[in-house]
């Protein structure tokens, strides 16, 4: 049971700063997801921590205790790469046993618990190359996760398994972590996955961290414009508003049509803004309306769960609408009309990018 | 392959085999001249067939020279062990000193780093016999002339930037990942290095050792100078046969024979290794 602690952390490779001020906190038994585009400075978090390179600046404490200058073995981490790093001279059973220091009877038996827990069994006596992907992933995890380590660092684990694979793990993994009382960092790329393994996500970009939040306020309360174009496929809408406050509610000229926004509790924010709309926010329909923004279908994009309808809103700007498969919306070249429900419209002040009203949606929420 | 016709098939074996009679022609036209004598290498028309004989090789192994102008002492056994043992020596301490030194170039960036790297390179483009003067005159100096371990020394200006640069590509092939995947399992950096790194870089480790033998092996000027008769090997103990009564094709080709059978064997055995794990996939890229 250790509490993994970064406090401000920096790094830089030159002019690069992978890391600039970074704080993070993990409890034992919490799953962190460290979530960002590429080269925002992921894995040189990970890898600080791993001790494969030092912080130049701040600290790293598990247990309450700094590993700052320690060398990678005396840590007490666990940790599974992104190319796996299988040792390729050794059989999958002695990969997988090469996490432990204690040998005799007690080794053979804790390998073989983890590798009946991961279903490689069958596999033990293979070498590095005869094992599929999927199989070479799921021992590098029984490699990670055999030392009980206090802190477990996973760098992409599912990047290079297949599809029907990364859906499986997506499922299996977070109980698989939450067996220990590891703290567990996680970096992926994909928002989906951050989403369906972690308890809490921490968005980073260009080396700082942007939000931590749960999965759910992260997509319901973006912090910034950033962040909610990295949440969500089809990505939101933006549109450029200068909302207006009249009888205790905002709104806002959105391509020609009045649009009423979220309730706001206090006067309109000053300057420019952006509004943004998730695509499975917006309704479509054929009748005009006063709230209602005209716009015309370009091309429907049919995708079994759902349809993605690319509109172009009357004062040109493109829009993506994503709908229940079954629900009316027209055909290409179509007029139609486009709504969305007030609360679920976003504001951000358009210079910062930073969400405006937060305090409004956390109280709400 | 499969869709390869008959005369392409035909075409294929005909090529294959002149270039392999090209090949191993003189090492065959050697074997068979070490069964003979003088005469019968020297008859024109050669002939393929002849009457056998090991006189040559009990010549070698005797140390008697039977010429025309008399009978001369040679040591060429001696001088095949001076071989074994200088070339051997070579590259047991070329490997100690390079493969850690090729790990720290391939792992590590320091302060004049490749600087050193190139240098140890550059010793091979200096012609030997430019070094030989001012080195002789050091070792006279410093009491290493004619000494084994004064050879094997000069020696590692040809086995150990062979070794540095082919075994420092083999450490960088290898992916950081898996030695600080094996330091997060709880082991220690020599430990990495020498459960990891060493095995996964055996190949190339095997290879350049092979190669620095053979060059070692086939050196003649180091040894010419700085040895005498006793610490020669068979590249310079192959002048005895160069005698007054002329030059003893025969015990030549014979001595070609027993010394080119060491390399040979250590090469048929190494190469199981020098193809084995080259592709050993435990890594996606």
């Amino acid at each position: 049971m250790a509490r993994l602690e970064i406090n401000a952390v920096s790094k830089a490779f030159g002019a690069a700063r992978p890391a600039d001020g970074l704080s993070l906190a993990v409890e034992p038994g919490e799953i962190v997801a460290v979530f960002g585009p590429s080269g925002s400075g992921k894995t040189v978090l990970l890898r600080m921590i791993a001790g494969m390179f030092e912080p130049d600046d701040g600290d790293i404490t598990i247990g309450g205790r700094s590993v700052v200058g320690a060398p990678p073995e005396r840590r007490g981490i666990g940790m599974a790469f992104q190319n796996f790093a299988l040792f390729p001279h050794m059989t999958a059973r002695d990969n997988i046993a090469s996490g432990l220091r204690a040998g005799g009877n007690e080794v053979a038996g804790r390998v073989a618990a983890i590798s009946k827990l991961l279903k490689i069994e069958h596999v033990l006596g293979h070498a590095p190359r005869e094992l599929s992907n999927g199989q070479k992933q799921r021992t590098a995890l029984a490699r990670a996760l055999i030392g009980n380590p206090d802190v477990l660092l996973l760098d992409d684990p599912l990047r290079n398994v297949d599809a029907k694979l990364r859906y499986e793990m997506r499922l299996e993994l977070p109980n698989l972590l939450r067996r220990g009382t590891a703290a567990v960092l996680y970096v992926t790329q994909d928002y989906r996955e951050a989403m369906a393994i972690a308890d809490r996500i921490a968005v980073l970009i260009d080396g700082r961290l942007a939000q931590v939040a749960t999965p759910a306020d992260i997509y319901a309360q973006p912090a910034s414009v950033a962040i909610a174009r990295l949440f969500g496929d089809p990505t939101i809408n933006l549109a450029e508003v200068s909302p207006v406050a009249e009888h205790g509610m905002l709104s806002a000229d959105v391509a020609g049509a009045r649009m009423r926004l979220e309730a706001a509790d206090g006067a309109a924010p000053a300057g420019p803004c952006w509004l943004g709309v998730r695509p499975e926010d917006i309704a479509i329909s054929s009748a005009s309306a006063d709230d209602a923004i005209p716009a015309r279908i370009l091309a429907i994009t049919p995708m079994h769960e759902k349809a993605v309808l690319l509109l172009r809103l009357a004062d040109g700007t493109e829009w993506l609408a994503a709908l229940p498969p079954d629900a009316p919306h027209g055909a290409a070249d179509d007029n139609v009309f486009v709504r969305f429900v007030p609360d679920a419209a976003m504001l951000f002040d358009r210079a910062s990018g930073l969400r405006i009203g937060a305090s409004h949606r956390l109280k709400a929420a | 392959m499969e869709h390869s016709s008959l005369a392409g098939r035909i075409f294929r074996g005909v090529a294959l085999t002149l270039i392999l009679i090209f090949f191993m022609f003189p090492i065959v036209w050697i074997f068979l001249m070490s069964f003979q004598t003088n005469e019968q290498i020297l008859r024109i028309p050669p002939r393929i067939l002849f009457e056998p004989t090991l006189a040559n090789y009990e010549a070698l192994i005797s140390g008697q020279l039977r010429t025309a102008a008399g009978n001369l002492q040679i040591s060429f056994m001696r001088n095949l062990f001076n071989s074994v043992v200088l070339s051997s020596a070579a590259v047991v301490l070329a490997l100690l000193l390079g493969v850690p030194a090729a790990y720290a170039f391939a792992r590590f960036k320091f302060r004049l780093g490749e600087s050193i790297a190139f240098t140890l390179l550059s010793f091979r483009f200096a012609p030997p016999l430019l070094v030989l003067l001012p080195l002789s005159l050091y070792y006279q100096e410093l009491g290493l002339n004619d000494t084994y371990f004064g050879i094997v020394w000069v020696y590692q200006l040809i086995a150990l930037p062979l070794i540095l640069w082919i075994v420092r590509g083999y450490f960088e092939d290898i992916s950081p990942d898996i030695e600080h995947a094996y330091r997060l399992a709880g082991h220690s950096w020599r430990e990495a290095f020498t459960r990891i790194a060493v095995p996964l870089a055996g190949p190339g480790i095997a290879a350049a050792g092979l190669l620095s033998f053979i060059f070692c092996w086939n050196n003649f000027v180091f040894a010419l100078i700085l040895a005498s008769a006793d610490k020669q090997p068979v590249t310079v103990g192959a002048l005895a046969f160069v005698t007054a009564s002329g030059i003893q094709y025969g015990q030549i080709a014979a001595a070609i024979v027993l010394s080119v059978t060491p390399t040979l064997l250590l090469a048929l055995y190494a190469q199981r290794y020098l193809v084995e794990g080259l592709s050993l996939g435990a890594v996606k890229g």
